[in-house]
């Protein structure tokens, strides 16, 4: 008999499934897969609070379409590309939207590509950080960074004028992470420095200590860090801190999530001298910048943007500026033919979108942390002006890029 | 379950032959899931994970619910099917028929592997051993950055047309119709078995490990024979992940996800052979409306739901929905 109620169970499974959401003629539905919970949440925050900023700014129309947004979380399990992917898809299928945007981790983007190039649909990429995907799909332009752009400039700096010899390199085991310590090592070779050893430490990683003591035993004289934001820089700042690994020891050099205003507060002074390059810092000098850190402030309760915030700000300010561009039509072809080559004012200074990759084209920051009012901060004392990936420049001069921007 | 008539002459083929009869509602029931083609066409991607969650549980069922072996562990045996067949596909070979067949006895094979040391030990150890498999294997995919992509997954999976014409769709058209089959043909083995001799020695194996080596029953192979059985259909549903997402994370080998289809068994009904597939549905309709609602705290909601559901309904939802009708009988009697 209980077999009835197995039939019944299915049949209300199959009714539950049916509250398919009605379609209006016009909106413009943008989904955003984004990491709300889980280890990464705090991103996936930051960069939320970049849209809404956008959005309150602007307004919600734009070309006279109403602009609503569907959210989706890609971060319950950590990583999970599969997810990310059915996510995409769903929203498209689903949800009928025109644009995606979001994309905290690079496997996420990655494991979505195919759904952009089969469906036609654009696909904005707010965070993920590893050089190859805009090149994995036609569809895709990014407004984070590159990550060899900003790691390649570092590493020469590091060599040359940072007093660095034999170094050690940290990062963690994933597309962005191997793509940044290549980038990084190589500059630094290339610039007559030695790279003596690394670690590559798993994607969901809570503790440091034991790679911390590594890098103490390694006798390096400097040591690369990358790892992804959420609640990791922290923990490593910690770990090395407690570990004696001070920038008066050793050379500390990484990119911007180490030295984020919740990574700095844990590390205290131990965090005095670290260099880091990067493209934005809110302690950046501007007037759009002085706006968006004051909107940002009174958005999250007095917290300072990083980094993930100013990119889903200029993700949501690319939208916004392509939709002006084709009056609305938000059309995958004609969208990603919009984004090309445009250019803005954006808070950490101008930036434009190559119109060969459909990446972003920033200047890399090189920066200190300092005592400023007494405590830990970021200043900028250096700067390399509209820096390109040069991952995609040496495919380009190999002949491996097609003219839609992808990979042969 | 299947009372015999008092006063009529026992007849252990009787029971049996009882047991395989379709009953209509069983029928109605997958007729009710082809439902989704015609009431729901924009969640035909949704409805094959859950066919594919509900493989995976009805494997785990065959172990947890009929032999009475806990297992903790068994995304192992989904991982590694969704490793083969996705790497199989990555390598030139994205026929899925044969990426099926080879994914299931690849994963048989370590199910054999792994049952010597599973019929040594019990209870509160064989806990303890599959979770540390779990991790084992994990850490292993983790390790093997070159053949599995590591953290950023395994990348390229390209699958052929089935039969040359039918594509995967964006749409999930082919992949629900893939794994529906699959998970009905798998439930058509997986049924009879259960209701054979042998499955009959698992549930006494279940109900009393002294006694059933008195009665001749050889424990120890019998075990060994089920937890290939079993391990291989977890390796099916993990190739049809691969195949029908064209993806293959690290997540297929976590313990979230040996911890998960055991949770989908326990609030459809452990032993009660469409409890995996009920709970399955449930746990992902759950999770995937909970999870628009509210992509923050989504799970708040739904760790509620499942503590709720499982202090009013301890033996799952076909169990308690069965207590409820042998109440109702009683007292019309």
């Amino acid at each position: 008999m209980k077999k009835v109620f197995a039939g019944i169970g299915g049949m209300a499974t199959a009714m539950l499934l049916g509250l398919a959401p009605a379609q209006a003629q016009d909106t413009i539905k943008i989904g955003l897969i984004m990491s709300f919970s889980g280890q990464f949440a705090d991103l996936g925050t930051m960069m939320d609070a970049g849209v809404k900023l956008y959005m309150k700014e602007h307004g919600d129309t734009i070309a006279g379409k109403k602009i609503e947004i569907i959210r989706k979380d890609s971060g319950a399990a950590g990583t999970a590309p599969d997810v990310a992917k059915r996510l995409a898809q769903e929203l498209i299928v689903r949800d009928k939207v025109d644009i995606i945007a979001g994309f905290s981790l690079t496997p996420d983007a990655l494991a979505a590509a195919d759904v952009f190039t089969e469906s036609k649909k654009v696909a904005v990429i707010m965070n993920a950080a590893t050089a190859i995907i805009t090149a994995r799909s036609p569809y895709f332009a990014r407004t984070s960074i590159p990550l060899p752009a900003a790691m390649g400039a570092l590493g020469t700096w590091a060599a040359k004028t940072g007093g660095a010899k034999k170094t050690f390199t940290m990062v963690t085991n994933y597309g962005p992470g191997i793509d940044s310590e290549i980038a990084f090592q190589t500059a630094f070779k290339a610039a007559g420095g030695e790279v003596i050893g690394g670690v590559r430490f798993p994607v969901a990683n809570p503790d440091f200590s034991a790679f911390a003591q590594q890098l103490k035993d390694s006798k390096a004289d400097s040591v690369y860090i990358f790892v992804p934001g959420g609640e990791q820089p922290a923990a490593l700042g910690k770990a090395l801190a407690e570990h004696g690994v001070t920038p008066k020891t050793v050379k500390i050099f990484s990119s911007g999530e180490l030295v984020n205003d919740e990574p700095l507060k844990s590390m205290g002074d131990a965090a005095l001298g670290i260099i880091s390059g990067w493209s934005y810092s809110w302690t950046h000098k501007s007037d759009t910048n002085a706006k968006f850190v004051k909107g940002i402030n009174e958005m999250l309760n007095g917290r300072n943007p990083d980094q993930f915030a100013v990119s889903g700000y200029d993700g949501m300010q690319l939208i916004y500026k392509a939709l002006e561009k084709t009056k609305g039509n938000a059309d995958g072809d004609t969208l990603i033919a919009a984004m090309k080559g445009l250019a803005w004012e954006s808070p950490r200074g101008p930036v434009s979108i190559d119109p060969e990759t459909r990446d972003i084209v920033q200047n890399i920051y090189l920066r200190r942390v300092d005592t400023v009012n007494g405590k830990p901060q970021v200043v900028e004392f250096d700067k390399l002006d509209a820096v390109k990936d040069p991952v995609k420049l040496q495919l380009k001069a190999d002949g491996k890029l097609n003219p839609d921007g992808t990979a042969k | 379950m299947n009372a015999q008539t008092p006063g009529a002459a026992f007849n252990p083929q009787e029971v049996l032959r009882a047991q395989v009869r379709w009953r209509a509602l069983e029928i109605i029931f997958w007729v009710a899931t082809l439902a989704p083609f015609v009431l729901t066409p924009n969640y035909l991607i949704l409805c094959s994970q859950i066919a594919i969650a509900a493989l995976f549980a009805l494997s785990l069922d065959l172990l947890v619910g009929y032999s009475g072996i806990v297992s903790l562990g068994h995304a192992v045996y989904f991982g590694v099917g969704a490793y083969s067949a996705g790497l199989l596909a990555k390598h030139g070979w994205g026929e899925p028929i044969s990426g099926l067949l080879f994914a299931s006895v690849v994963t048989a094979l370590v199910g054999y592997l792994i049952s010597f040391i599973m019929v040594r030990i019990t209870h509160f150890a064989l806990i303890m051993v599959t979770v540390g498999l779990c991790l084992l294997f994990g850490e292993i995919a983790n390790s093997l950055h070159d053949v599995t992509g590591g953290d950023d997954g395994l990348q390229g999976v390209k699958m052929w047309s089935i039969f040359g014409i039918y594509r995967f769709d964006m749409f999930g058209r082919t992949a629900y119709v893939y794994t529906l089959v699959a998970t009905f043909l798998s439930f058509l083995v997986l049924r009879r078995i259960i209701n054979s001799p042998f499955g009959l020695s698992l549930r006494g194996m279940r109900e009393n490990q002294r006694r059933m080596p008195a009665i001749g029953v050889p424990m120890k192979s019998r075990l060994q024979v089920v937890y290939v059985i079993s391990a291989c259909f977890a390796g099916l549903a993990g190739a049809l992940s691969a195949q029908t997402t064209q993806f293959v994370a690290l997540d297929a080998l976590s313990f979230q996800r040996s911890a998960e289809v055991l949770v989908m068994l326990i609030l459809g009904g452990a032993g009660r052979l469409y409890g995996g597939l009920i709970g399955a549905a449930m746990f992902m309709v759950a999770r995937d409306q909970l999870a628009d609602m509210n992509p923050q705290y989504w799970y708040f909601w739904l760790g509620l739901l499942l503590v709720i559901v499982i202090i009013f309904l301890p033996n799952g939802i076909l169990g308690g929905l069965a207590a409820l009708i042998d109440r109702v009988r009683s007292r019309r009697s």
